[in-house]
Formats: structure tokens, sequence, C-alpha cells
């Protein structure tokens, strides 16, 4: 036998004295009680044989993927979506419990497609039903930020692993404020929404294809994550360095479009203008990056690793590597934060948007660290921020080697939230989001730090109790 | 008649603060008295369009690079202690906090051995004591990271000690428990453990206060331990099947440190038997099979036969008597014991002795009996304080047979409370002492407190026991 170097205590703290007493370091855990009800299934899980390596292999199927931009596409092109089919985010919800903002992204949606001439018509449409079908962009391999409404005519990034061919896809950003993924429906907004897929759709669509028949090859989207975590962005409230550095590897190619493709030079000068003056126009290349990532370890039998976090306003939904495509859900939570304007918490919707697959991914909150100026929002301090990343390697099965945090020594961003260590601990994966207006049409209204229900956690982990072979059903 | 509010809306050139500080500043400032709605944020387009929706006017030449200050109040004396407001709202955002960010410690095993994995903890070991039915999932931590663990915890069910125990099995770790409370791993203790010298012995034990007996009478033989391994009192179950065992005697017959192993047990099942003796008898390094029970040595005895096997002299084990000695009166001899097996083994001696009946009792409070909501009582001594006190008034009481077990994780001075009861007491009282002169509570002044407080004090709980039946004899 050799001698212990460390003792791990977990319990009784006058073990871990009458250790320290020997001279022998100890590293206490700070135990607590589980989540309420779970310590039965807790120990199903935990038994499971097949756990442990189908972590291990989820996690690392998760962090085997690349992200590279190849094709800007229609909706209707590149997921075959059809007139009156709309995409959301969260999960599934039909017209009825569907909230304000995705209501009213929903009717400028409708507008947008010509489906009624004014969005105020469309509440009566999508009450019949006739016509019209809603589906979470989660299940067609897309994810879209807030309401996340998806159009057939809406322009869409389309990511790709080059090891595997395996794509995603996300909406282009539209900037901030009145905009219809916070439920707006103004006719600026559907004029804004208008010019996207007139002007800047197709010349993003040239620059990326012109990048990517280059010898550079396409944009490498995992790359640019690696890079702007390193300069302020946690890639989810805060995208400046990403956008910017996606303008620095598109402009030449826009600029070069004028030439080859007649574009007209105030075109050009206007897409630039708006991408860079749209801090946020990379979250909508984060996010599918993030989901081309996760989407590699679904359905992996055993797996505890959750592979989507997802929001429809109403709902807050997960996914679950050992699970299949079932939905745990519980009701969307209220922000804390910070309001635009005279608006306060009583105007605020429900936690919505596709956007937590950042945090899913390991960054967005959960790299905190790397972006201090976001925990500003619920008033925290730095030491606030490093603590909230910390944290959330109490929940996650490793960590990320390409996405490191420089404040914390470099370490890698806290990567795969494992659904028993969240049961076991208690901690909630920590959200960074926008906050939309409750009712439809006033776009947002604040930003600030969201977390799940904590239910849908023991509702994933007594699925997953279920699921393991054998066991004693009494 | 109404006036409008008055309005203040100010431009700042060159000012620049990040939006996330600024809509802080305004959250601040609208909290201030006598101000009815606040903005203070950069001009760019969207902030002009938010002012403008809010009433205020910006004016025309405010450009993204300027700061936009817009105040509505309630009345025009409340400017200045407003604009006060913003400009220290403004230097709050910008504080320094110098505080040191504090490492939240691990909330779980998996993330405390990563931790220390991550610095020294190449050889760390998991000690767990969680209520039983959270145990299993920590254990499972320290085995998933091919980290040997003990599981001090009571209470955790069979299957779940299969499980952990076969997942042990195939990664080659060590699982000491469940319901363990002692061991020693090259000389570090973990639970109740006795400070000993590193030597030839090294134990397998499928009982904690049985394995404390051995360390305590071994070393006061002058022969070392270097390790002992707690199993748990169900490894050797005809369900479990020495998981544990094989792997600590494979351990501890890789040690070049360990001459003889020693493997305390309850009498296992017959084939059970048959399956461990078939293993130690492939190993390179002896094995004593030490195992308890009816018709079988008691652990005195065991302690001799691994001295005899070494080659060494038996001792005579210590007795100390207190000066006068207390008039025995007819009665039954009443057991009141904290350490599990040592109940068991006096239980076993007096059954030999005196056969059954005679309303002799051996009690013991480390029972989950009476630790449901309370700590060992060798950590708390109350509970059996309170039943010495009743054994005492009882007149059906002849002799009191206790122990007191030291070291490691026991409380730090067992005397202190147990001396002022025994003084009290009118019936001979006799109590064997579990320690080493190392230990933490140190042997010799805990028995000479118990000495002076009139009991007879012995190193062997046999011994004891023996002695408290010749007591009872007295009066016969």
């Amino acid at each position: 036998m050799t001698t212990p170097d460390t003792v791990v205590n977990v319990g009784a703290d006058l073990l871990a004295d009458a250790v320290a007493d020997q001279a022998v370091p100890v590293t206490r855990v700070d135990w607590r009680p589980p989540m309420e009800g779970t310590a039965a299934d807790l120990a199903v899980v935990a038994a499971d044989p097949r756990r442990h390596a189908a972590n291990e292999r989820a996690l690392a199927a998760m962090l085997g993927v690349t992200a590279t931009l190849v094709d800007v596409l229609p909706a209707s092109e590149a997921l075959g979506l059809e007139p009156g089919q709309f995409l959301h985010a969260g999960p599934p919800i039909g017209w009825d419990r569907a909230p304000g903002p995705l209501r009213g992204a929903l009717m400028g949606g409708a507008a947008l497609e010509g489906l009624v001439a004014d969005p105020e018509d469309a509440a009566a449409l999508f009450e019949s039903g006739t016509g019209v079908s809603l589906e979470p962009c989660h299940h067609r391999s897309a994810v879209g930020p807030m309401a996340g409404v998806v159009t057939p005519s809406m322009w869409l990034f389309v990511l790709e692993d080059p090891a595997t061919g395996r794509r995603s896809y996300c909406s282009l950003n539209e900037g901030l404020g009145k905009v219809l993924r916070y439920g707006a429906y103004s006719p600026e907004v559907i004029t804004r929404l208008r010019w996207m897929g007139d002007v800047l759709g197709p010349l993003l669509q040239r620059a990326v294809r012109t990048v990517r028949d280059s010898d550079a090859g396409p944009v490498d989207v995992t790359g640019i994550l690696t890079q702007m975590l390193q300069m302020g962005d946690e890639a989810h409230n805060r995208n400046r360095a990403g956008t910017l550095m996606l303008l620095r590897d598109l402009s030449p190619a826009m600029v070069g479009a004028i030439g080859s493709s007649g574009v007209p030079v105030a075109d050009v000068a206007e897409a630039l203008r708006f991408i860079g003056a749209n801090d946020h126009f990379f979250l909508n290349l984060a996010m599918p990056a993030c989901k081309l990532a996760l989407d590699a370890a679904r359905g992996i039998d055993g797996s505890t690793m959750v592979v989507a976090m997802a929001r429809n306003g109403t709902d807050f939904g997960i996914q679950v590597a050992g699970t299949g495509d079932e939905w745990f859900t519980g009701p969307a939570q209220l922000a804390d934060g910070l309001f635009l304007g005279d608006y306060g918490p009583e105007d605020a919707n429900p936690d919505i948007g596709d956007s937590a697959i950042t945090e899913t991914a390991g960054i967005g909150g959960f790299a905190m660290a790397t972006a201090p100026a976001i925990v500003r929002f619920v008033g925290g301090s730095v030491p606030d921020a490093l603590a909230t990343t910390r944290r959330m390697h109490e929940i996650t099965l490793g960590e990320n080697p390409r996405w490191s945090v420089p404040v914390l020594e470099f370490q890698g961003t806290p990567t795969g939230i494992d659904v028993t260590m969240v049961c076991r601990t208690g901690i909630l994966p920590q959200i960074n989001t926008g906050m939309a207006g409750r009712l439809a049409g006033v776009g947002q209204v604040g930003a600030g730090l969201v977390n799940p229900p904590a239910e849908i956690f023991p509702k994933a982990l007594a699925r997953l109790a279920e699921l393991v072979p054998g066991r004693h059903t009494s | 008649m109404s006036t409008p509010d008055p309005t203040h809306v100010e431009l700042r050139p060159g000012a620049y603060a990040d939006s996330v500080t600024l809509l802080q500043v305004s959250r601040v400032v609208q909290g201030l008295a006598g101000v009815l709605a606040a903005q203070v944020a950069m001009a760019t387009p969207l902030n002009i369009e938010v002012l403008t929706g809010m009433g205020f006017e910006v004016p025309a030449q405010a450009g993204p690079n300027d700061l936009v200050v817009a105040l509505r109040l309630e009345d025009a004396d409340a400017l200045a202690a407003a604009l006060a407001g913003v400009d220290q709202a403004l230097r709050d955002a910008n504080r320094r906090d110098d505080g040191a960010a504090v490492v939240a410690p691990p909330r779980t095993t998996a993330s405390a051995l990563r931790r220390s994995a991550d610095t020294s903890g190449h050889d760390a070991v998991a000690l767990v004591s969680v209520p039983g039915a959270h145990a299993f999932v920590e254990a499972m931590d320290a085995v998933e990271a091919g980290r040997d663990v003990m599981v001090f915890s009571d209470n955790v069910p069979l299957d779940q000690e299969l499980a952990l125990k076969r997942a042990a099995a195939e990664r080659g770790v060590l699982v000491m428990g469940p319901d363990c409370g002692t061991a020693v791993i090259d000389g570090v203790g973990l639970g109740f453990a006795n400070v000993v010298t590193p030597g030839p012995v090294g134990i397998v034990a499928a009982s904690g206060t049985g394995c404390q007996q051995l360390l305590a009478l071994l070393d006061h033989a002058g022969v070392g331990v270097t390790s002992a391994l707690g199993v748990g009192g169900r490894d050797l179950s005809a369900e479990v099947r020495g998981l544990a065992t094989r792997e600590a005697l494979r351990r501890l017959d890789e040690d070049p440190a360990v001459e003889l192993i020693v493997l305390i047990s309850k009498p296992p099942a017959a084939d059970v038997t048959a399956e461990i003796e078939e293993y130690a008898a492939s190993l390179a390094t002896p094995v004593e099979l030490a195992l308890l029970g009816p018709g079988r040595p008691d652990l005195t005895a065991a302690a001799e036969a691994v001295l005899r096997r070494l080659g060494r002299d038996v001792p005579a084990w210590p007795v100390d008597r207190p000066a006068g000695s207390r008039p025995v009166s007819p009665g039954a001899l009443r057991g009141l014991f904290v350490g599990g097996t040592l109940a068991s083994e006096a239980a076993l001696v007096a059954s030999e002795l005196l056969g059954e009946g005679g309303g002799h009792t051996f009690v013991d409070f480390g029972d989950d009996e009476y630790t449901t909501g309370r700590a060992h009582p060798m950590i708390d001594p109350s509970i059996r304080l309170e039943h010495l006190a009743r054994a005492a008034a009882d007149p059906a009481t002849g002799v009191l047979l206790l122990d007191v077990v030291l070291g490691h994780g026991a409380e730090p001075d067992p005397a202190e409370s147990l001396a002022p009861a025994l003084a009290g007491v009118e019936q001979p009282v006799v109590v064997a002492v579990v320690g080493t002169a190392g230990d933490p509570q140190g042997r010799d002044r805990q028995v000479r407190a118990l000495v002076d407080a009139g009991a007879e004090v012995h190193l062997s709980n046999a011994g004891a026991t023996r002695r408290a039946i010749e007591l009872l004899g007295e009066t016969r």
C-alpha cells in the first residue's frame, strides 16, 4: 500500500479533522443532501454499468466536433421549410400556450411570408391552425435565439462538421431592440427582415461561398469561439470580438462581390455597417456551432449528459443524451437583471430562446469568468464571475481543451452538464439571457441571468433510472 | 393645474461606460429620492429611441460616443442631488473589490478528486460518511476515478454494496466498507484508528473494533502493523463473497513490508470460507485466519496466535487495579459497549463460561437502534452514560463491564465524563481500554483516570470479560 497523499472527506467533519491531525492533506467536500426525492434514482443511475463509459463517449463526441461556416441559404432550401411551416425556439408548443413574444414573432413571420397583410390578422390564423404548423428549431437541426421563429424565406447560416458532414442551422441576427425575435412586429421590423432577405442573405451567401471555396477554406466558427473567449466574450450575451472577427473573415469577399457579382456598393456598405453595428451578430453562429457539437452526443444510451437546454417562453426544456428525443420541461423562469428604459420586472416575459445551447456547450453563463462585464447584470462583481464558472465545473463532466479561460489559468470551460450532478448538488446551470417583453410586439426589455426550473433535472433523472437495463422494479 | 415634471437631459461627450454598467447606473439613479425616471446611456441610435420613447428630447448632435444623462424629476430642486447620485453611481460601478476570490469547496467526491488530481493527489483516498442512502453515489465517484474508498456510512443497501464492489473489482480499486469504522493505510488512520508503528503485520478486517483490539494488543507486544484494511461486516457474506477481502489481501500481499496477513471476521458461509482460503493460499504472503465465533479463539487469542507465528513472545496483557475493592452483591453482568465486536466477544465469552440465561446483558450502543439521529457513542458518550446510570441504580446489576476505545476519530478524552460517572457507582466495574500509548487520548492517562475512579482496567476485552465473570462468581 502507498501512503495516501490526500484524503477526500465527504461527510462527518470530525473524521476529516482526525486525518488532518496526522498531517495528511484533506480535501473537504461541502456535501449536502441531493434534490428532494432523487436519492433512489441517483443510486440506480450511479449503478448503471453503462453510465461512466457512455458519458466519456458523449463528452468526447461533443468535443470532437468542429463547426465551419459553409453556406447561407433560405430556410426553404436549407430545411425544405414549406409556406405555413414555422419553427420556434424551445420545446414543442402550440399557439394556445405560446407567450407574447413568441406570438408576436409568429405574427410578424406570417406577415413576412405574405400569409396575412397585417400582422394583427395573423392571430386568427394561428388560432384556427389552418394551413400553419409550429415545430421546434431543435427538431430540424436548427437553433433560434429568443422566439427563434424561422419562416421559409428567412436566410440561415449553414454550419458543417467537416469530419462527418453533419450540419446545423441558425437565422441571421437582426440586432437589438425592436426585433422579431423579441416579439416585435412593427413595420420597421418587417422592413428590416425584408432587407435581410433581399440584400444581406444573398450577399452573405456569395461571401461565405467565396471564402469556403478559397484556399483558406470555410470560416472556422469553433476557432473564432476559441479566440473570442480570450477577448472578453462569453458568446451568449457578449459577442463583440466574435462579430468583428467574422467581419474580418468575410468583408474582403463581401467587398469583392461588388466587382464579381455586380452587387451595388451601397448594399455592401449597408451590410457591413449592419453587421458591425450589431454586437450580437456572431451569436447566431455561436449557437449553431454549439448545436452541431452537442448533437454528436445524442442517442448515447446510458449517458446522463444534457444535449439541449431550450425555452419557448412558457416551458424550459432539456434533452439528455441517454433519453432520446424526449423533452423534460418545467415553467420558464423570469430573469434577474437590468431593464431598458422604463421597463421593469412586470414587463418581462419568462425566459425564452434556444440560446441556452451555448451554456449547454460550456460557454455563455458557464464562461462568465472570461466576460466579467456580464456579471454586472445582477450587480455582481468580478469574483462572482470567477465563482460562477468554477461552480459550473461542479455539475459538468469535463473541460473543453479548445475553449479556455485565461484568468482561471487557462482552465477549459466547464463542459457537458451531468443530470446526476445537478440533482446531487442542487446547483443549477447559470444562463445569461436577454429579456423579451411579456406582450406581443414590445421587443426587448432587458437582459440578465436566469436558471432552469429545478424540477426538470429530477424528471430527466427518473427517466434515466427507468431506462437502466435490468433495473429491479418494485 | 398641472405643470410637466421637470426634465434634465445632458450630454457628456467623451465619457464612456459599457452598456451593462450604464443599465446598472440607470437603475441606481431611478431609485434616488425625487427621481421619477432616469436613463444614463451612450447615445446610440437604439438608446436614443429608448430615450425618445421615455419622453426625453435628446439633442440632435448626440452621437454614439456621447454619454447621455436623462432625468425626470419631481421638482427642479431635486436636480443637484440627482446629478450627484449619477456621478456616485458611475464611480461605484467602477469600484474595485479587492476581496480575494475564495475558491468554493467541492460539492461532490468526483469534483474533489478531480481537483486534487490537478495538484498532488495521485494517491488520494476517499472517506465517505454521509448518510447511508447517499453513500453509494459518493463512493462510486471514487471507484470511477480509480481511487480507493473507505465507506464509514452504515445502512447502505446490500445491492448497492454489491454494485460498488463489482465496479471496484473491475478497476482494481479497494472498497473498505460500507460500515467500516477503522482503517490504517500505510500508517495513516482513517475513521476510528489507533496510532501504531509500522511493522510486519497487515490486517484485513470485517470488523472495526475487532481490528482496533488487535492493533492495540500487537502494539503492546511491540509488533507493528503497516496497514489494516477494513472491508465491512457483510463482505464475507454469501452475497458479496469477499469481493473487497480479495482485493485487500492482494494489496497486502504486494506490499513488501508485510510478512504476515491477518484476516479477522465472523465465520463466513462455508463455501465462502473455502473460496477465501483458496485465494489466500495462492498468495506469497502467509495469511492467518482469525474467525470469531462460538467455539473459536477470541481476539486476544488471535493476537497471541499471530505473535507465536511471528516467533515473538506473548506478553502478559496489562491489567490495572484500583486501590480498594467494591463489594459484590448478587446480580447479573451488565455489559455496556461502544464497540460492536467487543460487545459480541464479551457475550460469547460469557455464554461459554456462564451458559445461557442468568439475565446478563451486552448492549452495543453503536448499533443502529441507538445511533439513529445521533453520533456514534465513540464520539458522543451521552447515551451510554444514561444507561450506565440506570444500570448502576438497578439492584439486579452485579458487575459492570465497559469498553473504552481510543484512537483517531474517537472523543478526545473519554475518561473526562466516564470517570466521574464510574466513581459514583457502587458495583465493581471492569473496563477494557482499547488503545495504544501513541493514541491522541494517551492510553496511560485514560487508564489512570478510570482506575482512580475505582474501575479495574484491562487491555484485553476478553480478559476484562473473564475478570468481570470472576468477580460475579465471588458472590456464589
